[in-house]
């Protein structure tokens, strides 16, 4: 389901994918996903590795793709599950446990919102051979929750709660994403803040820094908040 | 009299309404965005979010996973009466809340600041927040659901009248770039300027002004209304399209709502209302009658009144 008119390269992953299909990935790249991928972020993190749980099953039956996610879902009485929207959460946050998690876990895909810093994906995707996937908007939810055809399973959700559990989802055509990380560690993001930056200075003509400062700020328009 | 049961029904619709169905102004506003964004990363988001919303509508899901923080903006006319007064009608609202995250469903996303609790309905301490607007000559109360989402994208700063409007457009500017790196606010947004009043009436004017006003709607003063087009302008001419790909689709809108401040200050704000805009609103008469909207009329004549006694403007007693 390529979006009409978009002048895009699009790519249709099965997982669990092999370090030769994510080669393939440009970033910049549209990517749908068919195959397994499971939501972990930071409570299945801490658990699996400060508190030494391990991972909650076997990599055949999570897969290879890791979710940041909490679905808009429940469990019903009957043991099913009711799966709406999904909306990926801001990624940054778990960076610090992600060089232990791809080796543990041995996932070569992380899906999110926002991306996280090319230092990480120097230090900790590439050593792994892992890529970083972002969703788009980031509102898509009611797109992503068409893409996903089943739930085969939820771990951890006794000692974490649903929103911190493990889904295990059965996808289909699930995306879109944009391929942010590639198997060399470069940023979609930050080419295109590169980009940005030179149109800076001029558009702050005509502008002038606050009377009162605050502390910790900074005035380096190529910083990010994160 | 308003009945309780219409109240709540009204409410638990809202609830559902403003979940799925993107507001028409908002769309038509992101619709002018897509013809004129050349960046194809950011047009690419845009044309799927405006697939997203149709999904939304045919399969009547959320249109987004994070279905925000559920709020209330309440207008009651100054003849309306309320079936058992105004505590029963904060328990309808906080009802529909909970039904409507269990029925939807939406995320239930509210909990306690430090020990995390959630009881899975979007209903705690102070939540949903519920805010009240009075209006003159009327027997009808208005009912106003936002589901405002984003942890991202708001800011509040103490300017000095010195800084003047070269020192607005400098903190505007700081916070749309500052949260338009990677899509934090999940931008093309609706940007909500709120300058003067005391810190608080600043934030919440700059909200109110994000979520309560349509895209397009201008502020009545015509240098304010002015300064609502160049702050648009300039949000646009940042290089920045949809998650902070190069492009120009920034800015859905921007508006601006005042209130008096201290001699010595020029308080400000910045809210950004996101790609899941979600606003619908109510109004429900004593005769039973139930109006469906998604504009919430919220800043009237009367609300940004600035006279002791409130007179009607003469256009309007002349009518
Ligand atoms: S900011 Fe809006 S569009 Fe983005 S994830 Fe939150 S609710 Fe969805």
């Amino acid at each position: 389901m390529a979006m009409a008119g978009s002048g895009l390269k699009t790519v249709h992953l099965n997982l669990p994918a092999s370090t030769a299909d994510l080669r393939k990935l440009e970033i910049g790249s549209v990517a749908y996903l068919t195959g397994r991928v499971f939501t972990a972020r930071e409570g299945v993190y801490k658990h699996a590795i400060e508190d030494g749980a391990g991972m909650p099953a076997s990599r055949e039956t999570l897969g290879l793709a890791n979710f940041h996610c909490s679905p808009a879902a429940s469990i019903n009485a009957d043991g099913s599950h009711t799966v709406g929207a999904v909306t990926a959460t801001a990624s940054f946050r778990f960076a610090r446990w992600l060089d232990g998690w791809l080796k543990l876990s041995g996932c070569n895909i992380i899906i999110g919102k926002g991306g996280m810093t090319s230092d990480i994906y120097r230090n900790a995707f590439v050593p792994n051979n892992a890529v970083y996937l972002t969703t788009v908007g980031y509102g898509t939810g009611a797109l992503l929750g068409r893409g996903i055809k089943r739930v085969s399973g939820v771990y951890w959700a006794k000692e974490l709660g649903l929103a911190q559990a493990a889904w295990v989802l059965e996808v289909e055509n699930f995306g879109p994403f944009l391929v942010e990380s590639d198997l060399d560690g470069k940023s979609l993001f930050e080419r295109e803040n590169e980009k940005i930056a030179p149109g800076l200075a001029k558009l702050y003509e005509g502008t002038r820094p606050a009377t009162l400062r605050r502390y910790g700020e900074t005035d380096n328009k190529t910083d990010e908040v994160i | 009299m308003i009945a309780n049961s219409a109240l709540e029904r009204t409410a638990f619709e809202l609830m559902t309404k403003a979940a799925i169905e993107i507001p028409d102004d908002y769309l038509a506003g992101l619709r002018r965005c897509a013809d004129t964004e050349k960046g194809d990363l950011s047009s690419f988001v845009i044309q799927a979010m405006l697939e997203n919303y149709e999904a939304a509508k045919e399969d009547r899901r959320a249109m987004c996973g994070d279905t925000g923080l559920p709020r209330w903006y309440v207008k009651i006319g100054n003849e309306a009466r309320i079936e058992g007064g105004p505590v029963a009608l904060e328990t309808a609202l906080r009802r529909a809340t909970a039904t409507a995250t269990h029925e939807v469903p939406l995320r239930p996303n509210r909990v306690h600041p430090l020990w995390r609790t959630d009881h899975n309905n979007n209903v705690g301490i102070n939540a949903p927040e519920i805010e009240y607007a009075f209006h003159p000559d009327a027997d009808w109360i208005d009912l106003t659901t936002v589901h405002k989402g984003g942890l991202f994208g708001s800011d509040y700063r103490m300017l000095f009248p010195g800084d003047g409007i070269e020192g607005i457009r400098r903190f505007y500017l700081d916070t749309l770039i500052g949260f338009g790196k990677r899509g934090l606010a999940c931008q093309p947004a609706i940007v909500g300027v709120g300058l003067g009043g005391s810190k608080d009436t600043s934030v919440v004017l700059g909200k109110q002004a994000s979520c309560l006003r349509v895209v397009g709607s201008r502020n009545p003063d015509p240098k304010i209304a002015a300064l609502e087009d160049e702050l648009k302008e300039i949000g646009n001419s940042i290089g920045m399209g949809a998650m902070g790909f190069m492009g120009s689709s920034m800015v859905v809108d921007c508006h601006i709502e005042v209130g008096y401040c201290h001699t010595g200050g020029m308080p400000m704000s910045v809210h950004m209302f996101c790609l899941s805009s979600r606003r619908s609103t109510a109004r429900l008469y004593p005769d039973g009658r139930v109006e469906f909207r998604t504009d919430p009329e919220w800043f009237t004549d009367y609300s940004r009144r600035s006279t002791v006694e409130w007179a009607q403007p003469m256009a309007e007693a002349a009518e």
